[in-house]
């Protein structure tokens, strides 16, 4: 148990990191590579549309004295939760700049909260980034004004959700899978396809659960990647009407079989623990608070692959205190704030160097974070739009707010 | 009749007074302004916003509201059939947590207004009101707990759990009405109605309910409207059910999408509109 955090992590996955992903993931760690090499996805999606034209900052003033933050809960702790968890006053110490956070639950309430032209500085999931980009709320960001960004994984950077065209547009913050939970006195054997949550005759009937988003149909379709080929499914959110169908069908018999969709992970915890559920899918976080509190309970990366999130740091194209804005950037990928965020928050960090400052020295082994194969698995969330993210011109794929109707049609 | 209150009376102040003692009608309008104001600006304003809202679309991509004019969401609202089913239930839920209220509401209202000694009274008001100083998330959460399979009741999630929940949740706001109309109602009558014969259950029907009819439309009103809104209850205990609730939460909170949240909203108002058109009818607004 770790002294630092309420939240005890125990470790008790093995981990299957080869000599050669080892070696992989020192040479991230030790390489200060700068620039797009390897890293760089040109995912054709980029093409899509064409964000409003913005310089990024070409040099940075002195801090205005204050930043104005949006959040996702756990994302800048300043103690009040945990007094030993604490990366926001050291850094007013170090900077000068006051730090004002406002926790948003929704990446919605965040596309609306970075509207109101208020706010600085938002930690954008990758369902939200791409929209404030589209509609010029956040600006392009000057990675070299950024010194700790060189230590970032490659994996995470000038990735379809955080950057266009080749052009960052924030810093990643950390990533994380969606995977596959089970209770082990339950579920026999242990199961390693999503299959097990999608099985209209599943024994399990009425005691499995989903994420209830309209994002999850993106579960269903990487399910179907592999399932039914023939669909000709790329990317699990580059759906046309015959995929996404296929999807949507897939759901709604899923939902026979499902006790409950959760949202909040109390909930899920709550659930695996008395034995209301006990498949689907789930957070590493989630898996060990559950396991803390004693759930017979396991998690794997199914061999389908996953879905996952990943989240980016953005600066408003309005910010009224940019300098404060991009100093907070700095800090929140800096190894000793990122350990703290990660392993608080109980996801990957995106710095290499992190990993060395996890109070937990295995830490980022639990959550795969120099792990690129495993990453090289998980599908993150990016936000379907109508130009399909997989390339193809040739059709229409569909658009969030569509996701959102059928998922209110999935749930009945 | 001294020089200085002579004085003191020609002073603004006591003209103003004068004149707003002699002109009643601008005293009265003064005197509501202010009331009115948050009522019309407000509530009815927001209404409007919201019906308005509910004419126009969004930048699917962007998230941009498109202000200009279309029945798109009123048509995606009636051609779905999902949405049919989904207004229909929000209606049986909010039916049947009214009638449970109710059902425990009356014989509790009664015996606090009747039966109780004074001093219990004001005790049992108090025990009444004290499940509404408890948040709504710790109440529902605790209920979670206790449905859950090994907990105290165990009978699981899904749309009866719903109505429990919401039921216990409401309850306090069917038992207060109740419990005034009781108040209000002499003991004398009761009384009367024995010495004319009528036993327990003919009092009840012709004497107690008829006059405190009123009372309950005034409590169901709470409960059913506080039923139909609700989404938070749904989400703890409803398994894998939903209601309008999260429709609106859903459309504005995952999608962005606030023209078809605004359509979806209009549902409840509507069916609102129709319980109390339909209460009126009754005549139990008159007597409120």
């Amino acid at each position: 148990m770790r002294p630092t955090s309420p939240r005890p992590v125990f470790l008790t996955r093995g981990l299957a990191v080869t000599a050669a992903l080892a070696l992989a993931a020192l040479t991230a760690c030790g390489g200060s590579s700068t620039g797009a090499a390897g890293g760089t996805a040109t995912a054709p999606g980029q093409s899509g549309f064409n964000p409003p034209a913005m310089e990024a900052a070409k040099s940075l003033g002195s801090g205005e004295g204050q930043v104005n933050l949006i959040a996702w809960a756990g994302y800048a702790e300043d103690g009040s939760n945990d007094p030993k968890v604490d990366w926001v006053h050291p850094f007013e110490k170090a900077t000068g700049c006051k730090v004002n956070t406002k926790v948003a639950g929704t990446s919605d309430e965040m596309v609306n909260l970075m509207k109101t032209g208020e706010y600085d500085a938002v930690s954008a999931s990758g369902d939200a980034s791409l929209r404030l980009i589209a509609s010029g709320t956040a600006a392009p960001v000057n990675t070299d004004l950024i010194p700790n960004y060189k230590d970032v994984f490659d994996g995470l950077k000038l990735k379809p959700w955080n950057s266009v065209k080749g052009v960052a547009y924030g810093v990643p913050h950390g990533r994380g899978a969606n995977l596959l939970m089970w209770r082990t006195d339950a579920v026999t054997p242990a199961p390693d396809s999503w299959g097990v949550v999608f099985d209209p005759a599943s024994p399990h009937k009425g005691k499995v659960t989903a994420y209830d988003s309209p994002i999850y149909i993106a579960d269903a379709a990487l399910y179907l990647m592999s399932a039914k080929p023939e669909l000709g499914i790329k990317n699990p959110y580059a759906l046309d009407d015959k995929q996404f169908q296929a999807a949507v069908d897939l759901l709604k018999q899923q939902r026979q079989i499902i006790g409950e969709y959760w949202s909040d992970y109390t909930k899920e915890i709550q659930a695996f623990k008395g034995g209301d559920t006990v498949v689907g899918t789930t957070w590493q976080v989630i898996a060990n608070l559950a396991k803390a509190e004693k759930a017979p309970v396991e998690v794997t990366l199914p061999k389908e692959g996953a879905t996952g999130w990943s989240d980016t740091w953005m600066i408003a194209a309005k910010a009224k205190n940019p300098n404060c804005a991009y100093k907070w950037l700095d800090w929140i990928i800096s190894p000793t704030a990122n350990a703290q965020v990660a392993e608080w928050f109980g996801e990957a960090p995106a710095n290499a160097k992190a990993c060395a400052k996890t109070s937990d020295a295995s830490f980022c082994d639990t959550f795969h974070a120099t792990d690129e194969e495993y990453f090289s698995k998980v599908h993150f969330w990016t936000t379907p739009i109508a130009q399909c993210l997989d390339g193809r011109t040739d059709v229409t794929c569909k658009d969030y707010s569509e996701w959102t109707r059928a998922w209110t049609e999935i749930k009945g | 009749m001294t020089t200085s209150a002579a004085v003191g009376r020609t002073g603004p102040r006591a003209r103003v007074a004068a004149f707003l003692h002699r002109h009643a009608r601008v005293r009265l309008s003064l005197l509501l302004s202010a009331p009115l104001a948050w009522l019309g600006l407000a509530y009815l304003g927001a209404l409007a916003a919201l019906f308005v809202t509910a004419f126009w679309s969004t930048d699917t991509f962007t998230g941009d509201l498109i202000r200009t004019f279309t029945w798109a969401n009123f048509q995606d609202l009636v051609t779905g059939d999902v949405y049919r089913t989904i207004a229909l239930r929000s209606l049986g839920v909010a039916v049947a947590v009214t009638l449970i209220d109710l059902i425990v509401a009356f014989p509790m209202a009664f015996a606090m207004a009747k039966l109780a000694s004074p001093r219990a009274q004001r005790w049992l008001v108090i025990l009444v009101l004290t499940p509404l100083w408890a948040s709504y998330l710790v109440k529902a959460y605790a209920w979670r707990v206790m449905l859950s399979a090994d907990g105290v009741l165990g009978w699981g999630y899904g749309l009866g759990a719903t109505i429990a929940t919401l039921s216990y949740l409401w309850l306090p706001y069917m038992i207060l009405p109740i419990y005034a109309g009781l108040e209000r109602l002499p003991s004398s009558l009761l009384d009367a109605a024995g010495d004319l014969g009528a036993r327990g259950w003919r009092t009840f029907r012709t004497v107690v309910w008829p006059l405190s009819f009123p009372a309950v439309v005034a409590g169901s009103i709470f409960t059913f409207s506080l039923s139909l809104g609700d989404y938070i209850t749904v989400k703890i205990v409803g398994g894998k059910s939903q209601l309008i609730g999260n429709v609106v939460y859903d459309n504005i909170g995952a999608a962005n999408n606030l023209p078809f949240a605004a359509a979806v909203a209009t549902v409840p108002v509507v069916i609102m509109l129709v319980y109390l058109a339909a209460v009126r009818r009754t005549g139990a607004l008159e007597n409120l």
